[in-house]
């Protein structure tokens, strides 16, 4: 296991921002232009969670209403486009914009949700690894190391392929494949952290383990943690859209961004809309959780290495 | 460097076999395979009968010896589907995989290698900014994404490449650089932070006051050093790399082995997923290992565990 964690701390250093030669720079000064860019973010972020959340009052159609007779209608800019269909329609003549704005719940939900799973099983694992080292740390990360080596995408398409494509498995597969990242940083963080003097002196004054963890280290993980499951709430978004897109996910007719960018790809050598804007808003949504999460991580610990 | 090399070995075959395990399980004990083979009016007598048949009225653990002893010598079973061996499958899929990911690699080095020394150089500039504008850009866009708008851009408007298929030259740019794309920024970010690093080193310094020429001290003082962190990062992101290869295989119809599978998914045909999904795992455990190997042999802080 040696070698390993000497590999991963090469990772770790490279990762890391390396200090600033003396009067190179103000630091401190960047560090509030990136928070203003995490601000900024965090709104944008706020505008796309309030429409998902209030989408039947503000969607200016029914999202499943078909209606052939203006089907593949252009966007409203284009020649020919109207302004009842800003986005213009699908191949079955469903309002675009109607269903961008309700297929942002079913990414929006599964993230958040399977971001929940992974980091409870991670962080518990982790503490655990961490926490009483040996065999228990030697069985947890052959597991972690089993699941880094294994391709995300192909172990959340076989599990689907084998539970079947529904919302809930989607969350719970995304939500247990999700751990290893949470349970490598909390390792080594625990290891770090029990052998500081406040936990010896716990240990001194007769605490139980369980209350060593809980009390004396989980307290002082916690920025790592949420600033990994806000990065991660992106990772999981992006792959959702990716079943959903092949077909393996959120089914037709209800809409996701990933499964109507895969509709629309049939449709992409005529109506290049209808994959467009469904990708535009996976994008935007992941790039303003990365910017977050980026100006989190320098509020929370500029020097926390992840 | 014996004992190294010995010690990643028998991790490489836990990992493996931790694979294969995980494997099984996905497919034989969440899903039973007769359900899905058999029409759904079948009688109690024909699901015993084809139980039986393939074996799986056995204990578990007697049918997961069984696939564990066929898959050391290449015998996966026959196909449900096509009525050839799982393995021949594979293996015919298996060059264009490979080639698409040493394609998206070298994209990514082409791309990140110069942009990422440049940024290190000209730390805080415009280029910088610009440089760590556009990777965080490029790490929140979905790959399938990408690749949907690359072929509407370059196939469907400008009729300058080909949209999907395989065989000449042309067919390799939209897909390898599409995988190369979504590889680039994290690559990019770690010459960046590696050159930094090693910039500000004393064998630096001290080659400058031996009145090397600064060109030289880039390329052949820091860029080699700073090589160390790329490498093995590269090495463990070789899992994601193939993960990003399975996603732009699907969106181009590349004919490998991530198109394979996702066939076999849709189709229930268990061999070869199983098949597909351990070879894949192998390959990427091998890459890991090589790269440990590589990485030992340029840094011997790594190879003594100092």
């Amino acid at each position: 296991m040696k070698a390993v964690s000497a590999e991963r701390k090469v990772e770790l250093v490279a990762l890391r921002e390396p200090a600033p030669a003396a009067g190179e720079e103000r630091p401190a000064l960047r560090r509030i232009g990136r928070l203003r860019w995490g601000l900024a973010a965090g709104g944008v972020l706020l505008v796309i969670v309030a429409s998902a959340v209030f989408a039947p009052w503000i969607a200016p159609h029914d999202p499943l209403a078909v209606n052939i007779r203006h089907r593949l209608a252009v966007p409203a800019w284009m020649e020919g486009g109207t302004a009842a269909h800003f986005l213009g329609t699908d191949q079955v003549g469903r309002d675009l914009l109607s269903r961008m704005i309700f297929g942002g719940r079913v990414s929006l939900v599964v993230g958040v949700a399977a971001v929940l799973l992974s980091s409870s099983i991670g962080v518990l694992l982790g503490l655990g690894a961490g926490y009483f080292g040996r065999r228990t740390d030697w069985t947890i990360m052959t597991g972690v190391n089993v699941m880094l080596t294994f391709p995300f995408v192909l172990l959340a398409l076989a599990v689907i392929a084998v539970l079947g494509p529904s919302l809930v498995n989607m969350i719970i597969v995304l939500g247990v494949a999700g751990w290893p990242i949470y349970a490598r940083v909390v390792r080594a963080e625990t290891m770090a952290i029990r052998e500081r003097e406040f936990v010896l002196a716990g240990r001194a004054l007769g605490m139980s383990h369980l209350r060593i963890v809980f009390r004396q280290i989980v307290p002082n993980l916690t920025s790592a943690i949420v600033v990994i499951a806000t990065l991660q709430v992106a990772q999981v978004i992006i792959l959702e859209s990716f079943l959903s897109f092949l077909g393996l996910g959120i089914q037709p007719p209800t809409p996701a961004w990933g499964n109507m960018l895969g509709e629309g790809r049939v449709y992409m050598l005529n109506s290049w809309w209808i994959a467009t804007f469904p990708g535009l808003a996976i994008f935007v949504t992941t790039l303003m959780i990365n910017l977050m999460g980026n100006a989190l991580r320098d509020w929370l610990d500029p020097h926390m290495k992840l | 460097m014996r004992s190294y090399i010995s010690r990643q070995l028998v991790q490489l075959v836990v990992v493996v076999l931790g694979i294969s395990l995980l494997a099984f399980v996905i497919l034989h004990v969440l899903g039973d395979p007769v359900l899905l083979l058999l029409p759904q009016n079948a009688g109690k007598e024909e699901f015993e009968r084809y139980r039986h048949l393939l074996g799986l009225d056995r204990p578990l653990y007697v049918q997961y010896w069984k696939f564990l002893s066929g898959a050391v010598i290449g015998d996966f079973g026959k196909s449900w589907y096509a009525d050839t061996p799982a393995f021949r499958l594979v293996i015919e899929r298996m060059p264009p995989t490979i080639y698409l990911t040493l394609a998206g690699l070298l994209v990514a080095l082409l791309i990140a290698l110069p942009l990422g020394i440049l940024a290190a150089l000209k730390r805080h500039s415009w280029v910088d900014s610009l440089c760590t504008a556009v990777a965080v850009a490029g790490q929140a866009a979905p790959l399938f994404w990408l690749g949907i708008m690359l072929i509407i851009v370059f196939a469907v408007r400008l009729r300058m490449l080909p949209a999907s298929g395989y065989g000449t030259w042309r067919h390799f740019l939209l897909p390898s650089f599409c995988l190369g794309a979504a590889l680039a920024p994290i690559t990019m970010r770690l010459v960046r932070s590696g050159v930094i690093e090693v910039m500000n080193m004393e064998f630096i310094k001290t080659a400058r006051a031996k009145g090397v020429a600064e060109p030289m001290v880039v390329v052949k003082h820091a860029f080699r050093n700073a090589c160390i962190p790329v490498i093995t990062v590269l090495g463990l992101q070789f899992g994601q790399l193939l993960g990003g290869a399975i996603i732009t295989e699907t969106v181009f119809a590349w004919p490998g082995v991530a198109t394979l599978t996702v066939e076999s998914i849709r189709n229930q045909d268990f061999p070869v997923v199983q098949c597909a999904v351990i070879l894949l795992a192998l390959v990427i455990v091998v890459v890991n290992l090589a790269v440990d190997i590589v990485v030992a042999v340029i840094d011997p802080r790594i190879r003594t565990g100092a």
